[in-house]
């Protein structure tokens, strides 16, 4: 990961001498910085608490499910909602109190939103002419910008005559061209078919690396955010549930939350036993996990394994548990199953094809590295 | 096979009776209420060359063509009000404008006597206030029947607008505001234009139903007020000269329909026009 300090948590906002401290911290200050945020609607609080520092140049995702408060907190920032309490800072400055259309900030929606009796190029001028661009000067930029989204040449039509990624593509061209402090992306693939999201997905990658520009990606698609972002913001009712790079939050989840959320995850519960280091599952298994620090004994814990963390066959080592097959698809590569191990819910595991593929209702045997899991305690957070 | 009909009703109930009409302008008068079927053009020859005829036409034609744009001034704003407002209730505003509906038109049109007439409100407080002493003459002139038919057309034309403001994607409002417009140039750049075909249809309605209008000017204009639709009714219910009425009718119908088309294409056209780029 090229920056993993792109994203910190921030600790409690330093409070330092607002008039001195601003000049010096321009150069290098976060692009975008939450400090404690609430918003509420009425009684609603859409979002509690909410810090986070966004470095320049890189690409944040807030990712959750729908009604999470990740859509609210990029509305924050481009104004479009005003915040309850904290401080919303863009480049070093403090933003809550600068009306919407005086903050830089580039705006890519889910419905694209281009304006339908204006054609492309009236849309991707238009946050140049309200800046005061000359002609000449727009015309080049918006050459270039269309060019950016491999779409030159299309200035003269209209928005209904472009497909549904065009569209998106002169969406973001549109965003981009005038060079704002910072992209934001509202689920900007969400209404395009699934292959067209694929391009898209890379497309708008490369455009985020070639310009430079921070990116502030909001989506419920776990896929995205794991192909997408340097950082992802993983949120549930409007509070942070972890901050990490993909791979730290796949990988590690730092709660139940978190491994339910991205991609599918085996959530064994199970009680520690005697030795401290082992777990007894609900279907009377024993497994061993690694934990820096001893469990205590008789404390409830969910033991999380991702199904490719899973080996299938006989020279099977560690954590040795067996089951029967109670439905496999073959993938080509690899395969499928879910597996009764006798407990409450069946194992899924995702395993390569060695040999022949199981069928319904064979035995199977399994097992995993100690190192490959997460163990989470009774109230869904990371033991480590 | 399904607009079958669709088709046999509107033979049965538009085409029919209006080749009927035709067909009567060709009889002849001979007096109040009796005309043979002998085929003349004096009718027309009598419509074309009577300047009292085009001259009632053109005044109703203006007549109508100001109610219309009053409409359309006076409509927009309440139909942006109740498109803009976080009221959480718009049914109700919406409803309000429906209300009127359900008095009867005609006892709507009479009550403008009550408030605008000799002993109506305003003249009974003006003249109590001592500020008139002879009652203001506000009845009986074109002023008081384009107000009595912007009071029947307003809710049209608030309705229309409405819609088309209604139709208008809310996020594209936010894209404009966040590429730099304040609120009032978003509403230039985006709403306005995006509310227009609204606004044309609800001026073409009210042109068509202000032109065509007989009630109004019967009972708010006096006879010098009176609209084309007067001058119908007074033909046949009056003279009963039906082949003149018959005439006149299908005048009205034919420059009504004409102006109608024309807008209608002139306004298909300049949406072509604007979506382009101008």
């Amino acid at each position: 990961m090229p920056d993993s300090q792109g994203t910190t948590l921030h600790p409690r906002p330093v409070l330092a001498g607002a008039a001195g401290a601003s000049a010096a911290a321009e150069a290098d200050s976060p692009a975008v910085e939450f400090r404690d945020i609430d918003i509420a609607y009425g009684k609603f609080v859409a979002v509690r608490d909410f810090s986070l520092s966004i470095r320049k140049g890189s690409f944040v995702t807030l990712l959750g499910p729908s009604g999470c408060g990740k859509t609210t907190i990029l509305r924050s920032i481009a104004g479009l909602v005003d915040i309850s309490d904290g401080q919303i800072m863009i480049d070093g400055r403090r933003v809550d109190d600068i009306p919407i259309y005086k903050r830089n900030i580039g705006l890519v929606f889910q419905s694209y939103a281009l304006f339908p009796h204006k054609n492309v190029f009236d849309n991707v001028a238009f946050g140049l002419k309200y800046r005061n661009v000359p002609k000449p000067e727009i015309t080049r930029k918006v050459g270039k910008a269309l060019e950016m989204v491999r779409l030159p040449g299309s200035e003269k039509k209209l928005p209904s005559q472009l497909s549904g990624g065009q569209q998106q593509r002169i969406a973001l061209a549109r965003a981009i061209v005038f060079e704002p402090q910072v992209l934001l992306l509202d689920e900007p693939l969400s209404a395009l078919d699934a292959n067209m999201r694929e391009e898209m997905r890379v497309e708008i990658k490369k455009i985020q690396k070639e310009t430079g520009i921070t990116a502030i990606f909001v989506t419920h698609d776990q896929e995205e955010a794991l192909s997408m972002s340097d950082r992802i913001v993983v949120m549930n009712a409007g509070a942070v549930e972890q901050i990490g790079t993909p791979q730290e939050v796949y990988d590690t989840p730092a709660t139940a939350f978190v491994a339910d959320f991205l991609g599918k995850a085996n959530m064994l519960a199970g009680t520690v036993s005697r030795s401290g280091q082992a777990v007894v599952l609900a279907s009377s298994q024993t497994i061993t996990v690694a934990c820096s620090r001893p469990l205590a004994e008789g404390s409830k814990v969910t033991v999380v394994v991702r199904p490719q963390k899973f080996s299938v066959g006989a020279a099977v080592s560690a954590n040795r548990l067996s089951g029967r097959v109670v439905s496999a698809s073959y993938l080509g590569g690899s395969a499928i199953y879910d597996i009764d191990i006798g407990g409450k819910t069946n194992l899924r595991v995702n395993a390569p094809i060695t040999g022949r593929v199981l069928r319904e209702g064979e035995a199977i045997d399994l097992g995993f590295d100690p190192e490959g899991c997460v163990l989470l305690d009774e109230d869904g957070r990371r033991i480590s | 096979m399904l607009v079958a009909p669709v088709l046999l009703l509107l033979i049965f109930f538009l085409v029919l009776p209006i080749a009927v009409m035709a067909g009567y302008t060709f009889f002849t008068f001979v007096t109040a209420g009796v005309e043979t079927s002998a085929l003349t053009t004096a009718n027309w020859h009598e419509f074309l060359t009577d300047s009292y005829y085009s001259g009632f036409l053109v005044k109703t034609l203006r007549v109508g063509a100001i109610t219309a744009l009053l409409c359309g001034v006076l409509g927009y704003f309440p139909a942006y009000f109740i498109w803009a407002t976080t009221f959480k209730h718009k049914w109700l505003l919406l409803l309000l404008l429906i209300v009127p509906f359900w008095i009867s038109f005609t006892i709507r049109t009479f009550s403008w006597i009550n408030i605008l007439g000799e002993q109506g409100v305003i003249n009974v407080a003006l003249l109590k206030m001592g500020i008139i002493h002879e009652p203001l003459q506000m009845l009986y002139n074109e002023g008081a029947v384009i107000l009595g038919m912007l009071h029947f057309l307003l809710p049209y034309m608030i309705l229309n607008v409405y819609v088309s403001l209604e139709s208008i994607d809310r996020t594209l409002i936010s894209a404009a505001r966040s590429m730099g417009c304040t609120s009032a140039q978003a509403f230039r750049e985006v709403t306005l234009p995006l509310s227009l075909p609204g606004l044309a249809a609800g001026l073409l309605l009210c042109f068509v139903l202000a032109a065509g209008s007989y009630v109004t000017p019967q009972l708010l204009g006096s006879g010098r007020d009176a609209l084309f639709g007067n001058l119908i009714y007074d033909t046949i219910m009056g003279e009963l000269n039906w082949p003149m009425g018959a005439t006149l009718s299908i005048v009205l119908f034919v420059v009504l329909g004409f102006f109608a088309a024309v807008y209608t294409r002139y306004m298909g056209m300049s949406q072509i026009v604007k979506g382009l780029g101008g």
